[in-house]
């Protein structure tokens, strides 16, 4: 099988300057470390409870992809919005949401963020500026542009991060956003996370321009292929890129070079890759394993790591509990927020 | 022989124009492309070339004068060799001036209607404007403009966008003079990229601020149709009731005159099929403006389909500071008690016009202007069949899952024991918008269709 070339070069460079990003201090180690800790731990159990029945329709995990949204999340202040697409669940935990009430929305339960009406790809909470949760490959796009528009307007200094996949990045509302955004120096970071597979194409195979951090080009926005697998290089791009939104010089492109490890929904088999592909990003450049080790390297303890994984493990299992034994909306759900 | 220089139509939709101004004298030489006169219409005013080359011979309609009808002779051009005396033989004009020729002057005093008013025989007062209130002749176009700017001035959350809203002043000029009063910041010129800022108006509306998206027309809305329905239509479900966007999604809707298929469709069906979507369209200026006022102020996404068509036909606006027609409201227009009517928008237009003739023959009709379709009035209609047993339907669009067809059915379940007929659809023919004048005529619906339809449920 013609596994791409480039999974040895890895879904892992920094291209722009390949020097080594700033380091973490120990808190901020510890805290990325059980962030996405978090992320992967939810996003196991739920493809068990996928295997059980609980959750229905489509389940996409963000397993590999955690230090994305862990680095990007510390790079925002109160009140800049995130928005995403259908895959969703790592988002929604790394801005704050309740574990609870995600997992309660995975099996459609009244406890859910949206009362067990949207489900895994349809989620919001406007305490948190989570706005989405979007099904429609690309929407999102233009929709996160919108809400840097709005900050525009009320000049309120927040920026909206924008995610999106290699795939949708192949949208045509894409480029409309784009343009609009550059024309009105709009404050979005686009976070092109380029897990190297739309479903089941990889990008060599559907892009005629690879290097996504190019996508902007025409444009005159700015773009930057970071490696999306180290967290303390994700938070640095994210810093750069919202502070030149917060001046004023409107949109940025971060490309994140990651990995999804499991398939792109719990119905894929994946056979589009190799094992061994996956094994050897695993293996090389699992984004919790690097910074497990950089803390044991630093002389963290094993008790003080494991105390984590335990607290973690709780707050995950204590979801699927209460999202199995929260109650199905009442009836009368049916019919309630279709207009207000 | 003299050439002729006509009246000279400016849009698909234009019938007359005022002269505004001369900008050759009689006498004067004139080559090809030289600018002699400029033309205003409601929407714009525009320069009018030379196509031929000579002096200016006679100018046969003065400036200022308003309401000059398309292909009317405006004056007269000689040729090398010829002299006024040859003017006697330029041939008759084709077609008078509608106005006879007001002074410039005059016309200031007492301004002419911009267009003839709409065929509204309306029996009913509306329940909606007070007894005694003022009234004022505006077009539809202007009382759109006024329902944006009034909201506008109330809430600083409200702002328009859409391609040339802002510096051209509106394709139609229906946001003529917001970019004056409001500035670049609330009035906003997008790129022609429908489907990205419907998209950006909606994540806008999101937070809380309150878009109206102006969209040239319904038929290039369908780039956007995603972002309205699986955003902003369906946000406020999916997101348990937290988050949903207020929103107005307008526009002019359905046929022009002689646009052809692409140009000419009628989403009324389409949109009114959607839950999470409010849906109105209007056929009164009044309606224009106190449900456009409300649509801006509805917290969910509103549908506004205007028409073209009737931009340019004035109604009585009432003068009030707040004048609001609330949402979901049929309305009568023409009591009856033999054979209900029901349409909206342009669809009124025939339905009218029907009614008129009915009435000739001892047929009279009760006609209810829908004005909203989703949340639809069901209850106006069903009253009205249980009167008259009776139920007839206009739209311009197609039958086939169309509006009459909802509404046809909304009869049988709700007053089926009453109709003495079945419920009869006229409706757009089942073709794509045809160019050709004349098949254009046949594939919209007619006065005479209704006529027809009205007298087989009737039995007459």
């Amino acid at each position: 099988m013609a596994a791409p070339k480039k999974a040895a070069a890895g879904a892992a460079q920094d291209k722009t300057d390949g020097a080594s990003p700033p380091e973490f201090t120990r808190e901020q180690e510890l805290k990325a470390l059980r962030e996405m800790l978090l992320i992967r731990r939810f996003e196991e159990k739920a493809g068990q409870l996928y295997g059980m029945g609980a959750i229905g329709g489509f389940c996409h995990l963000y397993i590999g992809q955690e230090a994305v949204v862990v680095g990007m999340q510390m790079a925002l202040k109160e009140g800049d919005q995130v928005i995403t697409g259908y895959r969703d669940h790592g988002h929604m935990l790394a801005t704050g949401m309740d574990a609870n009430g995600v997992m309660a929305e995975l099996t459609g339960r009244r406890g859910g963020y949206s009362k067990g009406k949207g489900g895994s790809m349809h989620m919001f909470s406007k305490e948190k500026h989570f706005y989405g949760g979007h099904g429609i490959v690309g929407a999102q796009v233009s929709l996160g542009t919108g809400l840097a528009f709005a900050n525009h307007y009320r000049g309120n200094g927040n920026v909206s991060v924008t995610y999106f996949g290699d795939g949708a990045a192949n949208q045509g509302q894409v480029y409309e956003s784009f343009n609009m955004a550059e024309l009105w120096k709009l404050p979005v970071i686009y976070v092109i996370e380029n897990n190297r597979y739309a479903m089941g194409t990889a990008v060599s195979r559907a892009s005629a321009q690879q290097d996504f951090s190019k996508r902007g080009v025409s444009f005159n926005i700015p773009g930057k292929q970071v490696d999306g697998m180290d967290v303390r290089a994700v938070k640095a791009a994210g810093e750069e890129a919202a502070a030149w939104c917060r001046a004023g010089k409107g949109p940025f492109i971060l490309e994140m070079q990651t990995y999804r490890y499991r398939g792109h929904s719990m119905s894929d088999p994946a056979k589009y890759r190799t094992r061994e592909e996956v094994e050897k990003v695993r293996h090389d450049q699992d984004p919790i394993e690097q910074v497990r080790n950089r803390l044991l390297a630093a002389k963290v303890s094993e008790a003080d790591l494991k105390a984590i994984d335990a607290e973690v493990r709780d707050i995950v299992n204590a979801s699927a509990d209460f999202a199995q034994h929260d109650p199905e909306p009442d009836a009368a759900e049916l019919w309630t927020d279709v207009y207000r | 022989m003299p050439i002729q220089v006509l009246m000279p139509a400016l849009s698909p939709t234009m019938e007359k124009g005022n002269l505004a101004k001369w900008l050759k004298k009689e006498g004067e030489t004139i080559k090809s492309g030289d600018v002699i006169a400029e033309i205003e219409t409601d929407k714009a005013t525009m320069e009018v070339e030379a196509t031929d080359e000579g002096t200016l011979g006679k100018i046969l309609i003065p400036e200022g004068t308003a309401d000059v009808a398309v292909n009317t002779p405006i004056a007269t051009i000689l040729a090398d060799g010829e002299s006024a005396a040859d003017l006697a033989k330029a041939p008759a004009p084709a077609a008078k001036a509608a106005e006879s020729a007001p002074p410039a002057a005059a016309k200031a005093e007492a301004p002419a209607p911009k267009a003839a008013p709409a065929p509204q025989a309306v029996a009913e007062p509306d329940p909606e404007v007070p007894a005694g209130t003022e009234m004022v002749t505006q077009t539809i176009r202007e009382a759109l403009r006024d329902a944006m700017a009034e909201e506008m001035r109330r809430d600083a959350d409200v702002f328009v966008m859409g391609e040339e809203v802002a510096e051209y002043q509106g394709a139609y000029k229906v946001t003529q003079g917001l970019l004056q009063e409001f500035g670049a910041k609330r009035v906003i010129d997008t790129p022609i990229t429908e489907h990205g800022f419907a998209g950006v108006g909606v994540g806008a509306a999101m937070t809380g601020l309150k878009p109206i998206v102006e969209f040239m027309t319904f038929n290039f809305a369908m780039q956007a149709i995603d972002q309205i329905i699986n955003s902003a239509a369906k946000t406020l479900y999916m997101s348990g009731g937290q988050m949903g966007c207020s929103i107005v999604f307008r526009g002019p809707n359905g046929a022009a005159a002689r646009v052809a298929a692409q140009h000419s469709q009628d989403y009324s069906a389409w949109y009114s099929n959607i839950p999470g979507l409010k849906v109105v369209a209007p056929f009164s200026a009044a309606d224009y403006k106190g449900l456009l006022k409300a649509a801006i102020r509805d917290p969910n996404p509103v549908i506004f389909l205007e028409n073209e068509v009737l931009y340019g036909h004035t109604g009585e606006v009432p003068k009030l500071d707040d004048f609001i027609v609330p949402i979901g409201k049929a309305r009568i227009v023409r009591s009856g008690s033999h054979v209900t009517i029901i349409s909206w928008s342009n669809g009124m237009t025939y339905a009218l016009k029907a009614a008129d003739e009915l009435a000739k023959e001892g047929i009279e009709a009760e006609v209810i202007d829908l004005r909203t379709l989703r949340p639809m009035d069901t209850e106006t209609i069903i009253n009205s069949v249980k009167k008259t047993g009776r139920a007839v339907t206009v739209e311009e669009g197609w039958a086939q899952s169309g509006v009459g067809a909802e509404i046809a059915a909304r009869i049988m379940e709700n007053a089926f024991d009453y109709l003495d007929a079945p419920v009869a659809r006229v409706s757009g023919k089942d073709v794509p918008m045809p160019y050709a004048a004349n098949l254009e005529k046949l594939a919209l619906p007619s006065a005479a269709e209704v006529v027809e339809a009205a007298k087989a449920v009737c039995y007459r």
